[in-house]
């Protein structure tokens, strides 16, 4: 901890989970000294070389990392500008980059002692992750599942079923993603002392949004050492799309201090940002506390939440990662927004220049790529982590094109 | 002394009765529950995302939200309460987000006005009290904090630090509405609380019946009902007054027939 230079933008959070003003620990007095255990427990593993190696082992065997980095020639040439490249996580076992965050937090359970996994999910991408390390590893495992996602993602909660998880659908308030992360939160407090919540991204309360971040760094670190490889440099600019922001800090974070290198997180913007129907945190809401963290929130001006939407399941989440909060306050990553519509162009886009059908969620990265290739020289490098691939979303996707399959 | 201090000075323990605002005709339901002798009124402050709350609590957050209650609902219902009824504690009950949306300084402020006596955030534990905490004292308001069994004997002097008004002991790990834990185990806890603390210690969570509000009552200095009470708030809605008032009578009798704990 004490050989990261000053002014590094890697550091953060603080000793009480705060990234600047954001982050933190907002939770109930029944949670607090369990998550207080699982820092302790947590700082434990990660000074225990037997931990990184399992972590590692797993990653390389089971999920089939370092996933590849790849040079999109056609896309490249499509657009006309810069050199772009995928950091290819749709590769990894699951099919996104969920999996990554899932080994680490399940082998820390075992490490606790935990003997029953809980998680939310929203598109399904990271219930059907929790689900497979916990077949894996033979614990017993509960999704919390928005009622009105269980009926729009099917295939993914057959997928968790047929895995061995017991599926909870959750009528409560909207019955999205928020309100299965109430419920996970709400069977956890019941539940102290043998389960572990496995939260699917960067947010919550403290240790969560570093302990995802750095699971998920692997993405990032893989990428800069296969760019220096392949192209002899760093890229000049990463794009990610951002939900929770996982995928995204895990691509940024190990860049974080090349100052060469710019950064864009792109939201979803929905059917845009100038109505209601979006679910871009940072560019369309305000500051606030939601699920034990300190971070940008849709809400009213009354603290109410409101609910985000885009085509995306996987973005839908009217809250995001505070690491990102604060990466937006201090600059050093931009930010901004895509709409459905861009997204099922880039989508396409990418299906036919690369043979690669993407997920809905990095189709929003690839509209932002669009954008942003042509201004730029045919010298400079865009990195766009293809963190999903799209076998989930075809349904959405033939129903917004007017096809019937 | 305070409105909350003098009510703990009474000879038996003091009723604390919870309900959502904005959930029914609150200024009728809070009246009822003053005339059926509660002594102290938990004023819920509905949030779209209740997540330490269980279905009965949940249901009323939503109604509530769903009649269109806002912020300045809210505090326009404690302040005609505290018109009506100079002498009873209020206190405001709810989650971080609504409470601090225009700052705590702004919430301070208006809670002052409105003759709010003491604040209970579900989920600002004392590592996060810069968040409202310092705007509460400033105006004179008790931020009142929650222990619960998995509050151990090294964490408890950090949340009695900065603590004031009463301790509220969320008697089971778990949400609001569940089982009620061993009256034995709370008995326990409560000793240890009052070992440690000057402050009155208030029990409360999965507390249904006028037995089970006895029992508490024989150790503890306070005993809070919610999901009870605002299951009949959903039940009976514009009726619930009179359900209300006869449900508050059972539990207040109820408690005034247990001793009083000792050593308080």
């Amino acid at each position: 901890m004490n050989d990261t230079p000053p002014n590094s933008f890697k550091n953060q959070p603080d000793d009480h989970g705060h990234f600047g003003e954001f982050g933190g620990r907002y939770v109930a007095e029944t949670l607090m000294p369990l998550i207080l255990d699982l820092e302790r427990e947590y700082r434990a593993a990660q000074a225990d070389p037997a931990f990184a190696a399992q972590f590692d082992d797993l990653l390389e065997h089971y999920v089939g990392r370092p996933s590849p980095l790849y040079f999109a020639e056609r896309l490249t040439e499509d657009l006309g500008g810069a050199q772009i490249w995928f950091k290819r996580d749709e590769l990894n076992h699951t099919g996104a980059h969920k999996i990554n965050n899932c080994i680490g937090q399940i082998l820390l359970a075992i490490r606790m002692g935990k003997k029953r996994i809980i998680a939310e999910t929203g598109a399904g991408q990271h219930g059907v992750a929790t689900a497979t390390v916990c077949a894996r590893f033979g614990l017993p495992c509960v999704i919390y599942m928005g009622a009105e996602d269980v009926a729009r993602q099917s295939p993914n909660v057959f997928r968790m079923k047929l895995l061995g998880a017991e599926v909870v659908p959750v009528t409560s308030g909207g019955a999205t993603l928020k309100d299965a992360m109430n419920e996970g939160l709400r069977d956890w407090v019941a539940n102290v002392h043998d389960t572990f919540y496995i939260i699917g991204t960067a947010a919550g309360p403290h240790p969560y949004p570093e302990m995802v971040r750095n699971f998920q760094s692997v993405i990032g670190t893989e990428a800069r050492a296969q760019m220096l490889t392949r192209a002899g440099r760093l890229p000049d600019l990463l794009i990610a799309c951002i939900g929770g922001g996982s995928n995204a800090l895990g691509l940024f974070h190990p860049f974080l201090d090349d100052a060469d290198v710019r950064m864009l997180g792109v939201e979803a913007a929905g059917h845009g940002l100038d109505g209601d129907e979006h679910a871009a945190s940072l560019l369309g809401g305000a500051p606030g506390v939601l699920h034990g963290n300190k971070t940008y929130l849709l809400q009213d001006e009354d603290g109410q939440i409101t609910e985000g939407h885009s085509i995306s399941a996987g973005l839908d989440y009217p809250g995001i990662g505070p690491e990102h909060a604060w990466l937006k306050e201090i600059g050093r990553v931009e930010y901004t927004a895509v709409t459905d519509e861009e997204a099922l162009e880039g989508f396409q886009l990418l299906c036919r220049t690369e043979g690669i059908i993407p997920a809905l969620e990095p189709s929003h990265a690839i509209a932002a790529v669009a954008k942003r290739a042509k201004d730029m020289r045919k010298d400079e490098i865009i990195l766009m982590n293809l963190c999903g691939r799209g076998d989930k979303d075809i349904f959405t996707v033939a129903e917004k094109l007017g096809v019937e399959i | 002394m305070t409105r909350l201090q003098s009510v703990f000075t009474k000879p038996h323990a003091a009723f604390v009765a919870f309900i959502t605002a904005g959930d029914g005709d609150t200024a009728a339901n809070l009246d009822a529950l003053v005339a059926g002798g509660a002594d102290v009124i938990e004023l819920g402050m509905p949030f779209t995302d209740p997540m330490a709350d269980g279905p009965a609590i949940q249901a009323a957050n939503l109604r509530s939200l769903g009649a269109g209650t806002t912020t300045a609902d809210v505090f326009r219902i404690a302040a005609e309460f505290r018109k009506r009824h100079p002498n009873t504690p209020l206190v405001l009950m709810g989650y971080a987000n609504p409470m601090i949306r225009r700052g705590p300084e702004w919430f301070a402020d208006a809670a002052h006005a409105a003759g709010v006596d003491g604040v209970i955030c579900v989920d600002i534990p004392p590592e996060e009290d810069a968040a409202l905490g310092p705007a509460l004292r400033a105006k004179g308001i008790a931020p009142i904090r929650l222990a619960t069994p998995t509050t151990d004997a090294a964490r408890l002097p950090q949340v009695l630090d900065g603590s004031d008004g009463f301790l509220y002991y969320v008697s089971v790990a778990g949400i609001t509405g569940k089982q009620q834990a061993a009256t034995a185990a709370i008995e326990e806890a409560v000793i240890k609380l009052k070992a440690a603390t000057d402050l009155p210690v208030a029990v409360g969570f999965g507390v249904r019946t006028p037995d089970q509000a006895a029992a508490i009552a024989a150790h503890a200095d306070g005993v809070v009902v919610g999901s009870a009470l605002v299951e009949l708030c959903g039940e009976f809605g514009r009726d619930a007054p009179a359900k209300l008032q006869e449900l508050t009578t059972k539990m207040v009798s109820a408690i005034k027939q247990a001793p009083k704990a000792s050593g308080s």
